[in-house]
């Protein structure tokens, strides 16, 4: 009964207005804090100057410190934004399509097949003609496009149907080599080892705007794509079986579904790597709120995943600044004991 | 009325194996109609194809004339809906979400708009299954009953024409079952909704449904109604068990019972001397079988059909009279150790030491009479009406016929008529008249009479004088009856 007091008790319109302001106030907070503090107020004169045309006087905001809004730090927020956003709502719609809790973002092994792809271009130094420093996020999200394409065909080969648990073994199959793959190129390097674990191990550092634009066409797709599906997600949730009997396309929706999260998943880990635990953790996170209709839960997720990783992100560079700690380590280290709190009051409540 | 539905020629096969062959049939509107078959017989898959979870490979379905492949899924989901035996219970959605999806297929724009129908249809839907109150609990908090009710609910929501049951009720008990089954005809016949439903309980199906198809290994053996369909002969082939029909109670519907396979039961290997134990007590002679019989009798206690074990005379004063005779009849039973619910117990007022017992064996069965008579009560029946009064005295004459054989309900009947007749002519020829109206007395006003079977061995489909269970039991009721009528007189003379 707890339960269904908290749910009631919170409209859907005041849900989105906490997380939008969660996610506003995360992204200012990423943007102020670093070796330079930069209050709030200067943040947003500077926004508005930038992209308003407001006159800004210089005794608001000396250039360096637009420069460093600009230029520096929201780039940086705006992509862990985007890449925390990407996997979140790529995590609830595997967990609802694949109707499994332990379901991700790579479960598919579409982040391996990107990963593989990423590591090929370290180890080879590959730069490809037209793409210059380029070339590693392309080569990083074709072959997390061309991995999807192959756990589809694998599955429909093995089984017409493609019922969810063939896919998810089909994708732990490739991700399984893909994975075999990595290591083997980790064991054979030298040189290029610590760049390799680096970009494993994911991070948003030092991207610039190039990597955002690159990220954004895909993430708008698959955000529509998967927005458009919450209702047929629902009907998942009750097996396939009772989503065709309720006029879902199962087929079709299933395969744009997964295309959706796909494209999300593949092109967050082409620029930032594989960070774990966004994806798996904040749709369960977002969930115990707000109860598993994918019609709040995907841009709940949504705000919330960008926002956790924009304050992850800040942590792990401020807490040892100047050093850097990988991001994905922060994820795990602040994610899993904010998990646990919630799972243990949620358990405690229902007894 | 317009055909709804047109199944013509259907069969399926998976990869190796053909589930279905050449299925025919059709279904109307506003019908209910049920699927029968034991497991394997292709039921599920004739379903999934009215469903279009499998798609048709040879033969066609089609409704009102339009061949089922040409709709859409949102088409057909507005025409169809299913409630399948199981649903995975999705964590954590409530009642109305679920019931809310149900109307997926009516809402076919790009972007969807819930409209106020959408709103009524899922409240309506919700209320009908009489979950109101429970519409904001999460469906995995209700019972197994109330969650199937649920997904009715969603199958209401999507205003179908066409309901396909695949056996909606496999996973409740009685109680939830029958709430369910009649709300889900009370919908269907509100709404003239036409109801396709696979049943595995031949009885609800009997009950429920309209028309019946039987299937058996994927080959359609029967349709037709109920009545029709309820043929043990039948039952028997498809279901590879022996099937008993009777009489529904109440319901002009057949009811159905399956025979379990039973050993070379004691009364074959022993025969009824073996299976019968006779105990006399002071008070009275208690019969026990080894095994059940079938008991047809008219006993104070157990009257009617029923399976008895125990069979107990008792003898009771003459000046016995109560009011709540079966009550203190039952009681003592009990206080004799009896389990009264198998137990028939009659009174006399007669020394059951004089209880006479013939035992006759024959080739193909045998009998066993056990008589005790009195005629103090002595009546005409031919002339009872002249009688002012009867004084209640518990009298009498008290037959058990036990029989190593099985017997039909006629021939229960007509060992009824025979042992009655056979009596008549004992008391006949030994003079017992009726004092009142000084004719020839036909029984007395409570007698009693016990038909016990083995429901084992030979069959017996009549028991009248002309066959020779008939006649055995005219002849032996006719000497056990003479003998204990002279036993009688001698101890009344005696004393």
């Amino acid at each position: 009964m707890q339960k269904l007091f908290t749910r009631k008790s919170l409209s859907n319109a005041s849900m989105y207005i906490i997380a939008a302001t969660v996610a506003a106030v995360s992204l200012l907070l990423g943007i102020s804090i670093g070796s330079l503090s930069i209050p709030f107020s200067t943040i947003i004169k500077i926004l508005f100057s930038a992209w308003l045309g407001l006159p800004l006087s210089g005794g608001d905001a000396p250039d360096d410190l637009v420069q460093i809004v600009m230029m520096i730090r929201l780039p940086r927020v705006v992509l862990a934004f985007l890449v925390g956003a990407s996997l979140a709502v790529a995590g609830a719609a595997f967990q609802g399509l694949l109707k499994n809790a332990l379901a991700d973002p790579y479960t598919l092994g579409v982040s391996s097949g990107a990963s593989v792809g990423a590591v090929l271009v370290i180890f080879f130094g590959i730069q490809l003609p037209l793409f210059g420093t380029f070339t590693l996020p392309i080569v990083s999200i074709l072959f997390g496009l061309a991995t999807l394409a192959l756990v589809l065909l694998f599955t429909r080969a093995v089984e017409r149907q493609m019922s969810v648990e063939t896919i998810i073994l089909a994708g732990i199959i490739f991700g399984a080599f893909f994975s075999a793959l990595i290591s083997l190129m980790i064991a054979l390097t030298g040189e290029e080892l610590r760049q390799i674990i680096a970009w494993l191990m994911g991070s948003v550092a030092m991207r610039g705007w190039k990597y955002t634009v690159l990220l954004l066409p895909f993430f708008l797709l698959g955000v529509v794509l998967l927005l458009l599906n919450a209702r047929e997600l629902n009907a998942f949730a009750f097996g396939e079986a009772a989503a065709l009997h309720v006029g879902v396309n199962v087929m079709r929706r299933k395969i744009m579904i997964l295309t959706g999260a796909s494209l999300l998943t593949g092109a967050a880990v082409s620029v930032s790597g594989t960070i774990g635990f966004v994806g798996l953790v904040v749709p369960h996170m977002v969930r115990l709120v707000c109860g598993p209709n994918h019609r709040l839960l995907l841009p709940l997720s949504l705000l919330y995943g960008g926002a956790f990783l924009v304050l992850a992100d800040l942590l792990a560079r401020t807490i040892i600044s100047p050093r850097e700690l990988p991001i994905g380590v922060i994820t795990s280290l602040i994610g899993a004991p904010l998990f646990a709190l919630l799972f243990f009051r949620r358990m405690k409540r229902k007894m | 009325m317009i055909d709804v539905l047109e199944v013509n020629n259907v069969s399926y096969r998976y990869q190796r194996k053909q589930v279905l062959y050449d299925i025919t049939f059709t279904v109307e509107k506003g019908e209910i109609f049920g699927i029968l078959g034991p497991n394997g017989s292709g039921k599920t898959t004739l379903l999934k194809l009215l469903s279009k979870e499998l798609s048709v490979q040879s033969g066609s379905i089609t409704v009102n004339g339009r061949p089922l492949p040409s709709f859409s899924h949102k088409e057909w989901a507005r025409f169809a809906a299913v409630l399948p035996q199981t649903i995975d219970a999705a964590f954590g959605y409530t009642v109305k979400e679920t019931v809310e999806l149900g109307r997926y297929a009516h809402q076919h724009r790009l972007l969807p708009m819930w409209t106020e129908e959408d709103e009524q249809a899922v409240d309506a839907a919700i209320h009908e299954v009489g979950l109101t109150e429970k519409a904001g609990e999460s469906i995995e908090r209700l019972s197994g009953g109330e969650r199937q009710r649920a997904y009715l609910a969603r199958a209401l929501a999507q205003n179908p024409e066409l309901l396909l049951l695949d056996e909606p009720t496999n996973h409740m008990d009685i109680t939830q079952q029958l709430h369910l089954l009649n709300q889900l005809v009370r919908s269907a016949k509100e709404k003239k909704l036409t109801v396709i439903a696979i049943f595995h309980d031949m009885n609800i199906a009997s009950l429920y449904c309209d028309r019946l198809l039987m299937l058996k290994e994927g080959k359609a053996v029967a349709l037709g109604t109920p009545e029709e369909l309820m043929e043990p002969a039948l039952l028997h082939s498809v279901f590879q068990s022996p099937v008993n029909k009777q009489a529904h109670p109440t319901v002009s519907k057949p009811l159905l019972a399956f025979l379990p396979e039973r050993g070379l039961s004691a009364i074959e290997q022993r025969g009824l001397p073996e299976l019968l134990t006779w105990t006399t007590m002071d008070d009275c002679i208690a019969i026990t079988a080894a095994e059940p019989l079938k008991v047809l009798s008219s006993a104070l206690v157990g009257s009617g059909f029923q399976w008895a074990t125990h069979f107990v005379n008792r003898q009771v004063s003459k000046d016995y009279n109560r009011e709540d005779a079966e009550l203190e009849m039952k009681q003592y039973l009990r206080k004799r150790g009896l389990p009264v619910s198998s137990t028939i117990g009659m009174m006399t007022a007669v020394d059951i030491h004089d209880a006479v017992c013939i035992y006759e064996k024959q080739d193909a069965f045998s009998l066993w009479a056990v008589v005790t008579a009195g005629v103090g009560n002595a009546v005409d029946a031919a002339h009872a009406w002249k009688r002012k009064q009867f004084e209640q005295k518990i009298g009498t004459i008290n037959m058990m016929i036990f029989i190593d054989g099985t017997l039909t309900d006629a021939a229960y009947v007509q060992a009824v008529m025979t042992a009655t007749e056979a009596k008549v002519k004992a008391l006949y020829e030994e003079n017992v008249l009726d004092p009142e109206t000084n004719t020839y007395a036909t029984g007395t006003s409570t007698d009693c009479i016990v038909i016990a079977a083995t429901q084992t061995g030979t069959a017996f489909s009549y028991a009248g004088t002309i066959t020779p269970i008939g006649q055995v039991i005219g002849r032996v009721v006719y000497e056990a009856t003479k003998e204990a009528l002279r036993r009688y007189r001698k101890r009344r003379d005696f004393s």
